[in-house]
């Protein structure tokens, strides 16, 4: 066991420390409309969203290991570095580079898959926030088995002609491309008929619907397409290998829903609320039971923030084996956060409740807000009970659910 | 950066549970545990202590293997594992912790090297300091010790026991000084021994550093449920090990009761709940060995989690069992009842709990 990083990494979190006192207080003129979007204190310096992603790019804080020649910093992908240049942006509560479906996903999955024309006219302005993405996965009739979806793409002299619905597109309305997949080979069996199409979001025959969710605030979308025509040349892979990209980039989704850190900030916000809060004018926190269901969930952040450090390690550390360690986090990560947000309402009762621009809100709402946000979560990027079939499958070497004819 | 046990860790717990596999399979714990493999009981004993069990905290210098609480903390996952039938947390663990932080040179002369020649075994009591069950009570004045204490633990046979009273001053005393009686408690999990002490006026010695501190007696516990927790997290395991095992065997309805969801999300959730624990508990030895001012926590932390995620653990495996689980062939119930003594041996999780609250000026 060994928790320091090195001395090699030394200096670099000092230099990332410097530059978070440089930076500390800014604000975006722009902030994103997203959700998640926080407010971060202002010192008065100003900035625009895309400006500040530049010079993370330059500093090499963000897009690390992308090459230079598509926009990245062009340095070795280094996992201890990020969690340095992670950790001290959340210390100095300095507003961490921006992510989202395509620079999450789309770009690792270019990197890995795309023709050389593709990595460089998409990339650059993709991790620049100039080009914002959008996830064409799941359909009205295809979410946990998402193999099924029936959106159609022909292709006709030269284009995809694209027909079809999607559903649960989060930041549709802001995106300018969608990453789609489309069923382009119907006679080819089941997973082998999918193709991953790249669609300008104003191609004409493409309309967005906001799906209103349970939080009230903008988030999913309806996206439909009718003869919505985009060029041959926008695949990612061969025809029919589609799923397969697809894959490659589920695999980096799953692994950013949860923050341990993130939520271990949530339980120290919730002792300081404790601590203000009383009931019959006693605090919060003085009252046994609140207490005892308090430090449960301390002690259960505490151990997922240590497994989160075993993963990282068998990263690092080739051969290192924590498979199931790696297999659970999204399950435990957004079941564990949901009890946290459903515990901090239930110790505020009624006040817990407030939300939008009620008087007498605590947090802004977060609470109540982020309580329901992560039931969504919990659904959303495979369900718990898909997790757990992964889990019993992959992990504990269980048999598969017999299959139902015809599927 | 590495976050796991070392290759020697690994090497030793893998000693242990094939020692255990060999020596201690599930007819020899029933024999046991029903009293009649008392010599086989002795043997095992003296096997692990062969192997090194029994100083593995002592320093070198005393004659002990002077390793870390996170070497332990390996070992007694297997032992929890393996159902090991011998004394440890208190003996190995905590009594040597408790002279190494709290005796003077003398004392720390005479019994670590004494404990590492196993020539003396100690078993501790230190329920009266963490909360005392019954009216339990503790006295010391002029190196004389009065009371009672309950739930000693690793005491049957020992030559000495370990005492403190509510201050966390603790001593040590001849088993077979007179003015002592001893009582055999019976608790469910019958792998480990418990004990009722009563004392009049008896001869302590009390551990210099003690009477003005309690550094030594918050050491020895922070040690002891860690090791307890790690001892939950092995039994843990063997129990998914177990229910895994069996769901792929079991046929109702022409198929493995394992291919049912119903069975398959029940062990993904133990092992869901079980997984970070590993992590959490390695996480506590190492604070413990190295840095102190988070270690009072992690151990609160790592044994009231343990407790909770075991309990559950012992509840959903038996039942993948069905109503084999709930018989004494298939055994699965020593885990169930290891865990169970486990839970309450140094603090119940809700005790516990308190205590790590107060820890942060709560």
């Amino acid at each position: 066991m060994d928790l320091n990083y090195g001395s090699q990494y030394e200096d670099f979190k000092i230099e990332v420390q410097d530059f978070c006192k440089e930076w500390h207080g800014i604000n975006f003129s722009d902030a994103a409309k997203t959700p998640m979007s926080q407010n971060f204190e202002s010192n008065g310096k100003t900035i625009k969203r895309s400006e500040w992603q530049s010079i993370l790019i330059e500093k090499g804080y963000t897009a690390r290991s992308v090459p230079k020649e598509y926009g990245g910093y062009g340095g070795e992908s280094d996992i201890i570095k990020n969690r340095i240049i992670a950790t001290e942006f959340s210390n100095a509560k300095i507003p961490s580079a921006m992510g989202g479906q395509g620079i999450d996903m789309l770009v690792p999955t270019l990197l890995e898959l795309g023709t050389e024309e593709q990595k460089k006219q998409y990339i650059k302005p993709t991790l620049r926030g100039e080009m914002i993405w959008c996830q064409g996965y799941s359909e009205p009739n295809a979410g946990s088995d998402l193999a099924s979806l029936q959106t159609k793409g022909e292709l006709i002299d030269g284009n995809w002609v694209i027909n079809g619905q999607k559903i649960w597109t989060s930041t549709a309305q802001f995106s300018q491309m969608m990453f789609c997949l489309v069923r382009t080979e119907p006679d080819a069996q089941k997973h082998a008929g999918i193709s991953y199409i790249l669609i300008p979001m104003d191609t004409p025959g493409l309309e967005i619907r906001p799906l209103v969710d349970m939080t009230l605030k903008p988030g999913f979308n309806e996206v439909f397409f009718t003869d919505v025509t985009v060029p041959e040349s926008n695949i990612i892979g061969k025809r029919g290998e589609g799923w397969a990209v697809a894959n490659a980039t589920l695999g980096h989704e799953r692994g950013a829903l949860t923050d341990p850190n993130a939520t271990m900030n949530r339980v120290n916000s919730l002792i300081n609320r404790m601590k203000k809060e009383t009931i019959d004018g006693k605090r919060l926190i003085d009252i046994p039971v609140y207490r005892d269901k308090l430090i449960a969930i301390q002690a259960k952040v505490t151990a997922f923030q240590s497994n989160s450090l075993r993963v990282l390690s068998s990263k690092i550390n080739k051969g290192q084996d924590t498979k199931i360690a790696g297999m659970i986090q999204k399950l435990v990560g957004t079941e564990l956060r949901h009890e946290l947000e459903g515990f901090a309402v239930d110790i505020m009762g009624e006040l817990g409740t407030l939300y939008e621009d009620s008087p007498n809100l605590r947090d802004g709402g977060s609470w109540q807000f982020l309580y329901m946000y992560y039931l969504g979560l919990i659904i959303g990027g495979g369900t718990s009970q898909i997790q757990k079939n992964i889990i019993s499958e992959r992990g504990l070497g269980m048999p598969r659910e017999p299959k139902v004819q015809g599927n | 950066m590495y976050f796991g046990l070392s290759e020697d860790q690994k090497f030793f717990q893998e000693n242990v549970s094939k020692f255990l596999e060999d020596q201690s399979n599930l007819d020899v714990i029933r024999k046991i545990t029903e009293g009649e493999a008392n010599e086989i009981q002795q043997e095992i004993h003296d096997g692990l202590v062969n192997l090194g069990l029994g100083s593995l905290l002592i320093p070198e210098q005393y004659g002990g293997l002077g390793l870390d609480l996170l070497f332990a903390t390996a070992v007694s996952q297997s032992l929890g594992e393996g159902l090991g039938p011998i004394p440890f947390a208190g003996s190995y663990i905590m009594a040597p912790l408790a002279i190494m932080h709290g005796g003077n040179q003398e004392q720390k002369n005479n019994y670590l090297t004494k404990m590492s020649e196993n020539s003396m075994r100690i078993g501790v009591g230190f329920s009266e300091y963490i909360g005392a069950r019954d009216n339990a009570n503790i006295s010391i004045n002029d190196n004389k010790i009065s009371g009672r204490a309950l739930f000693v633990i690793d005491a049957k046979d020992a030559s000495h026991l370990m005492l403190s009273d509510k201050n966390g001053m603790i001593g040590i005393v001849e088993s077979s000084s007179s003015g002592i009686e001893i009582t055999e408690l019976v608790a469910v999990d019958k792998t480990r021994n418990f004990l009722e002490v009563q004392l009049k006026d008896v001869d302590i010695d009390i551990l210099e550093l003690t009477s003005t501190s309690k550094e030594a007696i918050d050491k020895s516990i922070d040690a002891g449920r860690i090791i307890l927790a790690a001892d939950s997290l092995g039994a843990s395991q063997a129990l998914i090990d177990k229910a895994v095992e069996y769901s792929k065997e079991r046929k109702q309805f022409n198929r493995v009761i394992g291919s049912f969801q119903a069975v398959k999300h029940m062990c993904a959730e133990m092992a869901a709940d079980l997984e970070p624990c590993y992590a959490l508990v390695w996480h506590a030895a190492h604070c413990f060995d190295n840095s102190p001012d988070e270690s009072r926590l992690m151990a609160c932390h790592a044994k009231s989690h343990v407790s909770e995620v075991s309990k559950t653990i012992g509840k959903k495996a038996t039942e993948v069992h069905g109503g084999m689980g709930f018989t004494d062939l298939m055994g699965v119930h020593y885990w169930f009842k290891r865990i169970g003594v486990n839970r309450q041996t140094l603090g119940a999780p809700e005790v516990i709990r308190e205590e790590a609250a107060r820890i942060q000026n709560f």
